[in-house]
């Protein structure tokens, strides 16, 4: 049978601050989590615009290959 | 002889002729140990060891000593193409594992005929716990050499080789510890050798080699891909 | 399709905190010994039984990933183990927060079970460091795999060891609230342990999502032979 722990309780008002404690770094280290996960997905919202942008000027080199490639490299 | 044991054999060989021909790791790690042996003797301020403090000050040298002699385990492997040749070879590629064990153990067991005797002299007050010792040593040093060669053989394809043999395998290491120091404290405390708990110590220490022998044998083929 | 799910996912999870959260202060009676400090078991326990199997997982999905050579089970290995590692750190803190109250200690070493723990912990946190020193992609999946492998294995056997080494001296000098408990504790206990293991899935699917994402926007860069970011973690898997 294993030996219960035998000192008495911490009273409430005390006993409370280390419970709260408790459940605030809980609640911290899930906040930091979540505050890290939101830089990543902003990150990858500012590569989708980059990525956006040149897809759509992919498309004008594509629908006007002719003035772009001149304007693009005239010499060649 | 199956082409198996036969590379085996030859692995073996070849690892143990070397390390006598050059004495690169044996020499390093008995003077590390002794002179280590010497820092714990001034760090504790005692002369004289005996139980717990003991079986700590001997496992803790054997295992930064082991740890010396792991980091260089596949050096020579890696540098002259030994992988390679394994790769290419029609033969059950663990068996560089189980060759590497052995050889590991070799070096472990030859290290503890100098640093133990030197031990005793320098600590203990008799002498007489350290025949069933021997049977904590070979146990232990088959759970090194067994998780030693799977990490070395993975942190020598690394950058920080040198660093990543101590750090992940000292965590895999406390049950070997813990079993080891465990058997060995009763054995070498005041009043002459006690066996408290030896046959459990003993095969906790059996199961950890039997799940690390498995497991490096098992996954060791896929280390080897290229 | 990493996000399928998660939204549903994440709202079970929300329910069932808020309602082991209930349970925990409204609901749980006192105990007789400990008084309201065993509250804080509702929350560190389930934490640390969580990340334990999450390691555990870790190393199955590393065997899955070893054996198939599909990139996404190391995803799935990597994700888990991380997760993991987080709910470790709150269950070391918790676990020192309720032996201060306890005991007037910060660390106690009587307990083997939160020693054990600390022990895996030190295994997995060398994970990040070992992963980030094998510089070829295919080999680092496959090392890292052999890594949560062999962890995996070691779990239990780090657990029956230091349990073994407690002195008999000095019995364990604290059951943790799992036998002879009443009812209405056994209920708050298992409430609170269905919402961990929630709250670990949503973020391993949230984790994998946000890779996934990233792996898409890398995708679309290569598509469009546009440059590729140089940005991207040197440790953990790429998803796509």
């Amino acid at each position: 049978m294993d030996l219960l722990f035998a000192a008495p309780a911490l009273p409430l008002d005390e006993a409370g601050k280390y419970v709260a404690g408790a459940y605030v770094v809980f609640v911290v280290l899930l906040v930091v989590y979540l505050a890290i996960m939101a830089a990543k997905v902003q990150r990858i919202e500012r590569e989708l615009r980059d990525v956006a942008a040149i897809a759509e000027r992919n498309k004008e080199i594509q629908a006007a290959p002719g003035r772009e490639a001149e304007e693009a490299a005239p010499y060649g | 002889m199956t082409p198996s044991r036969a590379a085996f054999a030859a692995i073996l060989a070849k690892d143990l002729r070397s390390e006598l021909r050059t004495l690169q790791s044996l020499p390093a790690m008995a003077l590390f140990s002794v002179t280590t042996f010497v820092i714990f003797r001034f760090g504790l301020d005692r002369t004289s060891l005996s139980g717990s403090l003991a079986a700590g000050v001997l496992w803790a040298t054997l295992l930064f000593a082991a740890v010396l002699g792991i980091n260089r385990l596949f050096v020579a492997e890696r540098e002259e193409g030994g992988f390679d040749a394994i790769r290419l070879a029609p033969i059950d590629r663990s068996v560089l594992f189980t060759a590497k064990v052995a050889a590991l153990l070799v070096y472990l067991l030859a290290l503890e005929l100098v640093a133990v005797p030197i031990f005793a002299i320098f600590f203990l007050e008799d002498a007489a716990g350290l025949g069933p010792l021997v049977l904590v040593l070979l146990l232990t040093d088959l759970g090194l050499a067994a998780t030693g060669t799977l990490i070395s053989s993975m942190a020598v394809n690394s950058r920080a080789r040198d660093l990543l043999v101590p750090l992940v395998l000292l965590p895999l290491a406390v049950p070997l510890m813990i079993a080891a120091t465990g058997a060995t404290e009763p054995l070498l405390s005041l009043g002459g050798p006690s066996y408290d708990r030896f046959g459990t110590w003993l095969m906790v220490l059996g199961l950890y080699d039997l799940i690390f022998g498995l497991v490096g044998y098992a996954v060791f083929d896929f280390l080897l891909e290229d | 399709m990493y996000g399928k799910g998660l939204k549903p996912l994440s709202i079970a999870t929300v329910a069932m905190l808020t309602l082991s959260l209930s349970l925990v202060f409204f609901y749980a009676p006192l105990d007789g010994d400990q008084g309201f400090i065993q509250k804080i078991f509702y929350l560190h326990v389930p934490l640390a039984i969580v990340a334990l199997v999450g390691f555990i997982l870790g190393g199955i999905f590393a065997i899955a990933h070893l054996r198939t050579d599909d990139r996404k089970w190391d995803a799935y290995s990597y994700v888990s183990i991380h997760i993991s590692v987080i709910f470790g750190v709150a269950v070391l803190i918790t676990g020192a927060i309720w032996a201060k109250a306890s005991w007037g200690h910060w660390w106690v070493w009587d307990e083997p079970t939160l020693v054990s723990f600390l022990i895996v912990f030190l295994l997995y946190a060398t994970y990040y460091p070992f992963r980030y020193a094998i510089e070829d992609r295919d080999r680092q999946a496959r090392y890292a795999s052999v890594f949560a492998v062999t962890a995996g294995a070691f779990v239990p056997l780090n657990f029956m060891a230091v349990r073994m080494a407690q002195s008999l001296v000095h019995p364990r000098t604290f059951a943790t609230a799992e036998g002879g408990m009443p009812g209405e504790m056994m209920l708050t206990f298992l409430c609170s342990l269905a919402a961990m293991a929630l709250l670990w899935t949503t973020l391993v699917k949230f984790e994998l999502t946000a890779k996934s994402a990233s792996g898409q926007v890398k995708r679309l860069r290569r598509a469009l032979d546009a440059p590729v970011a140089g940005g991207g973690s040197r440790i953990a898997p790429e998803v796509s």
